[in-house]
């Protein structure tokens, strides 16, 4: 995950465990020398109130939290989604859309677009516009960080960055329907030089994402094979949004689609 | 010695033998318990009503191009469809008095009265429902509509339960006079019938007039 | 005339739910045909079906929440099964749509019919006896709630006979549970399903608010109530203010569904963001519903078999407001990944942290209470100390969840998952268990067998653990909730570690079964002679077991904090009982029919909405009606039990605790 989300989990979680783990010794080694059997414990059997224990025992996990709270605060601020990341580069566009049951990712600046595989240049930030033409989703790169809702006839924003090269795996995180386990996608994060030379060459190839590509691609299937557009409708993305996009050619999913082929 | 003044609460039949010091006798008596429990009732309806006026405040935007409010509401039918409830409020507690006094034939007159009240208001609400449905601007064109209809509506069908009720109320007390657990009921009912108007108060500013503002 | 009812509704072509629906079908015709043979139906009627009677319908919520349970797991264990087949190549043995249904069942299945109305039963049986009085408030009304319950029930389990369950998860989000992209019964069964029993809930809360605030033994002001009955007042508090907003949420679907209305459409400006915060305002304080008199269970437990009073008495009633309060207030740090921007994201998370204050100290209290005392390892005490070192780590990982940012990367993960069932299980489940065998002897007069109870607690503790600890570690490392294929197959170790801690819980709940049918076989010996098996504090342990009807033949006189135990105590020291009151005859409300026949036509209307019958569905409403006139009309509540048997009982009672009042003690 993103080091500084791991980096706030992991101390949170020390923090939390320096309590907890004596509370739970002290349960269990409470429970056992006050057992009835054992004649060594004192028997305190009228004692129920002292203002000493009341007193730390609101203030132990009061001042864990006023510290968490802090964290929190910052944490939220610093790591928010739709906050660009801080970077010599200038950074790369990205134009998500989430359908059923697979991820359409456009290059508006490269004039392409990719299905189930999204490529980025390592080291550069890359700036999300997200939506869904169906239902919610989340796009999430584990490996990456943050993940974000995909919500039709809304934008979300989301920034992030791959540091080092490499292929990461994404996935939805939120469950969207029958179609939902196959949407799997793979991130491949390229040195810039060589994004710079696959965004160019696949463009103008193969097919377009044009009224009637989309079209196509709207129809319900899952467990989709990664595919690249070499052109695409310019605004494809907004007009998603405003529910001007061309409409599929079946019927709306009705979300009760066989299971894939075996063997996927 | 049980008291005979009021009906207890369930079997309460402690004579009260001794002072415990801190003023708790036990349990109260049905007239309390009763319309107490009623009002927690009641309490939960204007939860209800908070999130249907949270929904519309939501989506009084949400046109989707089609009417919005101030293409849509009368302010002249809906100053007599107050009137109405209003009304319908003021003599429901005439009712109440007369029924304090057991008097059989004015209680009636007024719970009638009440009901008659309570049927303008619902006519008016029913025409001006069917007047914009016609126009076009039914719960269907879009999700302001169906927050308006929705939270009306619903004010609406809990008026509509309201007088089915007051019918049950009137034959009853015509069949079996003013006993104890009937004057109960009918409290219970005329809180009812009063806090809905207070709903309406709240939706007659929220959604009309603030609505038609200019 | 059948609206969209067909016999394509029947599950012909997929042998799990054919096969479960005729053994259903055979397990209940069975169970019919036996209690005919034995004559069963008229003692079944009068004394539990009509019964207004708290301490019945209290025994009846529990036999709804054990018998969905057994559903509820066989769904959880479906899913674990299936996780831990369908990896890489191989698809399992359930479809998606199957498998979809599965997990919307078990969800809603656990907290609506499960949870709830164990923890409803549990306040039932409890709370009047321990306030000192003779029913609850509105006891017809009670009757009524806990049958609207049982047809939200019937319904949810009808789906898997004829037509489908909801495909959404347990919460239904739009725009996939609408009409567009859910054309099928499934959503629809959800939807009535939950109004019908959400009514009964509203129902249950007047009456416990009521009964708490209104009706309670002479001397018992507030700050003398057990704290049972302050997490119970607090629960129902919750209840009262909670449900409408999910009845609305609802109630929009519904509309959206069935008359084409756009609250949460994608079309005709609908919000599908107001869904998600109508139902979290909700759902967030449902679990508080559940866990607060959870910590009232272990309050008591813990105070009984340490043979102390409570630690803490007041910081107990604060905290426990205080959670009541601020359970309002964080409902958003369910979709923290929405986008809805730091400042909203930080409050909400501080929101959500700030709560597990009044937690913590509440299991210090606790800890204390056992400190300096004789602590007794009964079973109760065992699911005390099993939540004390669960439930902390729940906790944590709750608070964890709580920071927007680490909850970026572990939404919607089985860390949630895990999380969740860690609080719930640890939480509310082993309190349910500690509750079910503390007070079963008060309800049928006898004690559960207790090595049976310490194994049932084992398969729990340990199959709880086998089953959702490795879904923390899953859920680091990226694996989301839901899944019918799992991608990865290096999580293959940690699925079946899952299957097995699941299949422990199997065990568990078997054992529990036998440990019941074997407690019955046994129970003379070790009948509850004196109505005090545990040494108890509170007044339920003043009657014997099962109490009479009307539960006490005076109401008692209310002293101090712990009536009972000061009460008790007395007696022992003095050699001799309280004064014989003055007894008089008992009014106590009759038995009515009106909850199983309101509940049966509102199942009808219920199915009939479902199925677009449009006919049934007003023969259904008017029918409803027509009972509830016909229960108005009624000229007789009450029937009055005579002072003879009143003084009898008691005097009863009286020399029974007379003969045996030394070996009540058990701390000494």
């Amino acid at each position: 995950m993103g080091a500084a989300e791991k980096t706030i989990l992991i101390n949170s979680t020390a923090i939390m465990l320096a309590i907890i783990i004596p509370t739970m010794i002290a349960t269990v080694a409470f429970a056992w020398w006050f057992r009835r059997g054992n004649s060594k414990a004192t028997y305190l059997p009228d004692w129920e109130y002292s203002g000493a224990i009341e007193m730390v025992v609101w203030a132990i996990p009061a001042l864990t939290i006023m510290l968490l709270g802090g964290i929190t605060w910052i944490g939220s601020h610093e790591l928010e989604p739709s906050h660009a990341l801080k970077s010599a580069r200038p950074p790369l566009k990205v134009e998500v859309v989430s359908l059923d049951w697979k991820w359409l990712f456009i290059y508006p600046d490269q004039g392409i677009a990719t299905v189930n595989q999204l490529v980025v240049p390592a080291g550069t930030p890359v700036s999300f516009r997200l939506t869904s033409a169906t239902v919610w989703n989340a796009f999430f790169v584990p490996q990456m960080g943050t993940m974000i809702y995909t919500m039709p006839r809304m934008t979300t924003r989301l920034n992030l960055q791959a540091n080092r090269q490499g292929t990461f795996e994404g996935l939805s995180s939120h469950f969207s329907g029958d179609g939902f386990p196959g949407m799997q996608f793979k991130v491949q994060s390229l040195p810039p030089d060589q994004f710079a030379t696959w965004a160019q060459g696949a463009r103008g190839q193969g097919l377009a994402l044009d009224g009637r590509g989309y079209s196509e691609l709207s129809k319900p299937s899952s467990y989709v094979k990664p595919m690249t557009y070499g052109a695409v409708a310019p605004g494809l993305f907004d007009a998603i949004v405003a529910n001007r996009a061309p409409p599929s050619p079946v019927p709306a999913p009705q979300h009760n689609e066989p299971a894939p082929p075996a063997g996927v | 010695m049980s008291t005979i003044s009021e009906t207890p609460a369930i079997g309460l039949t402690h004579g009260g033998s001794e002072d415990t010091g801190l003023g708790h006798r036990g349990p109260e008596s049905k007239s309390i318990v009763v319309p107490y429990g009623f009002w927690l009732f009641v309490l939960s309806d204007m939860v209800l009503f908070s999130a249907l006026f949270a929904s519309y405040a939501t989506l009084v935007h949400a046109t989707d191009g089609g009417p919005a409010t101030n293409q849509l509401f009368d302010r002249n039918l809906v100053a007599i469809e107050t009137m109405a409830l209003l009304l319908s409020s003021f003599v429901c507690g005439l009712a109440m008095i007369t029924a304090k006094r057991k008097n059989m034939a004015w209680t009636q007159i007024w719970l009638v009265v009440t009901g008659l009240f309570g049927l303008v208001f619902l006519s008016i609400e029913l025409f001006e429902f069917g007047k914009m449905i016609g126009e076009g601007a039914g719960p269907q064109r879009s999700a302001f509509l169906s927050a308006f209809f929705t939270l009306v509506g619903c004010h609406g069908a809990h008026v509509t339960a309201g007088l089915l009720w007051l019918g049950t109320m009137i034959a009853q007390i015509w069949a079996k006079g003013f006993r104890q657990d009937i004057t109960r009921r009918l409290l219970c009912f005329s809180v009812f019938w009063h806090a809905l108007d207070i709903i309406w108060v709240a939706i007659f500013t929220i959604v009309y007039l603030i609505g038609t503002l200019p | 005339m059948f609206g969209r009812l067909t016999l394509a509704a029947i599950p012909f072509d997929q042998p799990i739910p054919l096969i479960t629906s005729l053994v259903v079908l055979l397990v209940i015709g069975g169970l019919a045909v036996w209690i005919s043979k034995n004559k069963w139906w008229p003692y079944l009627w009068n004394e539990y079906i009509t019964s207004t009677d708290h301490k019945r319908i209290g025994v009846m919520y529990i036999v709804l929440a054990l018998v969905m349970l057994v559903r509820g797991f066989a769904d959880g264990i479906m899913m674990r099964a299936q996780q831990a087949i369908a990896i890489g190549p191989s698809q399992g043995y359930l479809t998606p749509e199957h498998y979809n249904q599965i997990f919307t069942a078990h969800g809603t299945i656990m907290i609506f019919f499960v949870a709830m109305p164990f923890v409803i039963g549990f306040m039932n049986f409890v709370v009047p006896l321990q306030l000192g009085v003779r029913d609850v408030a509105f006891p017809t009304m009670n009757n009524v709630s806990f049958w609207l319950n049982a047809s939200g029930a019937l319904l949810v389990n009808l789906s898997l006979f004829l037509g489908e369950f909801a495909r959404t998860g347990w919460l239904a989000f739009p725009p996939l549970s609408e009409s567009q992209f859910s054309p099928g019964v499934g959503v629809d069964y959800y939807l009535v399903a939950l109004q019908i029993s959400g009514v009964g809930t509203v129902l249950t809360a007047v009456n416990f608010v009521t009964t708490i605030l209104k009706t309670r033994a002479p001397g018992m002001s507030y700050l003398r109530m057990p704290v049972f009955c302050w997490t119970a007042l607090a629960s129902n508090l919750i209840m009262l203010a909670a449900f409408p907003v999910l009845t609305v949420a609802l109630a929009q679907l519904m509309l959206d569904r069935y008359l084409g209305f756009h609250f949460f459409t994608n079309d005709g400006g609908g919000n599908s963001m107001l869904y998600m915060n109508l139902i979290w305002v909700w759902g967030h304080p449902e679990v508080y519903i559940l866990v607060l008199p959870a910590f009232g269970i272990y309050s008591e437990v813990a105070a009984t078999f340490s043979g102390k009073p409570l630690f803490g008495y007041r910081s107990m009633v604060f905290a426990t407001l205080a959670i009541c309060i601020i359970s309002y207030m964080v409902w958003l740090h369910h979709f923290f990944t929405m986008g809805a921007g730091g400042d909203i994201n930080a409050v909400f998370g501080i929101a959500s942290m700030v709560i597990g204050i009044p937690t913590g100290v509440k299991i210090y209290n606790w800890l204390f209470t056992m400190y300096g005392g004789r602590v007794r390892f009964n079973v109760p005490v065992y699911y005390l100390i099993g939540f004390m070192l669960t439930f902390v780590v729940g906790g944590l990982t709750g608070v964890l969840l709580a920071i927007p940012p680490v909850d970026f990367v572990v939404h919607n993960s089985l860390f949630l998952v895990a999380h969740f069932h860690q609080v719930i299980i640890g939480g509310v489940v082993f309190a349910l268990m500690a509750g079910y065998t503390y007070w079963f002897p008060k309800a049928f007069g006898f004690t559960l067998d207790e090595r049976l109870g310490k194994a049932v607690f084992w398969c729990w503790f340990i199959g709880f653990h086998l089953a959702f600890i490795p879904s923390y570690l899953l859920g680091l490392w990226g694996a989301t909730r839901r899944m019918q294929h799992i991608p990865d197959p290096s999580w293959a170790p940690f699925l079946a570690v899952e299957l097995v801690g699941a299949a422990i819980i199997g065990l568990g709940i078997v054992l529990t079964v036998v440990q019941l049918l074997y407690s019955i076989k046994t129970r003379d010996q070790r009948r509850d002679i004196t109505g005090d098996p545990w040494d108890g504090r509170t007044l339920e342990w003043l009657t014997l077991s099962p109490p009479p009807h009307y539960n006490f033949a005076v109401l008692p006189d209310v002293h101090g904090e712990e009536a009972y135990w000061t009460r008790k105590q007395t007696a022992i020291k003095e050699e001799k009982l309280i004064d014989e009151p003055h007894y008089q005859p008992i009014e106590m409300p009759i038995n009515t029919p009106t909850g199983v026949i309101v509940a049966f036509f509102a199942s009808v209307c219920g199915f009939a909405v479902i199925w677009y019958i449009w006919w049934l569905a007003i023969v259904g409403l008017i029918g409803a009606f027509a009972i509830f006139v016909w229960y108005a009309w009624r000229d007789e509540h009450e029937h009055i039990i005579p002072v003879e048997e009143v003084r009898a009982n008691a005097r009863e009672r009286r020399r029974i605790r007379m003969e045996h009042l030394h070996s009540i003690s058990q701390s000494t």
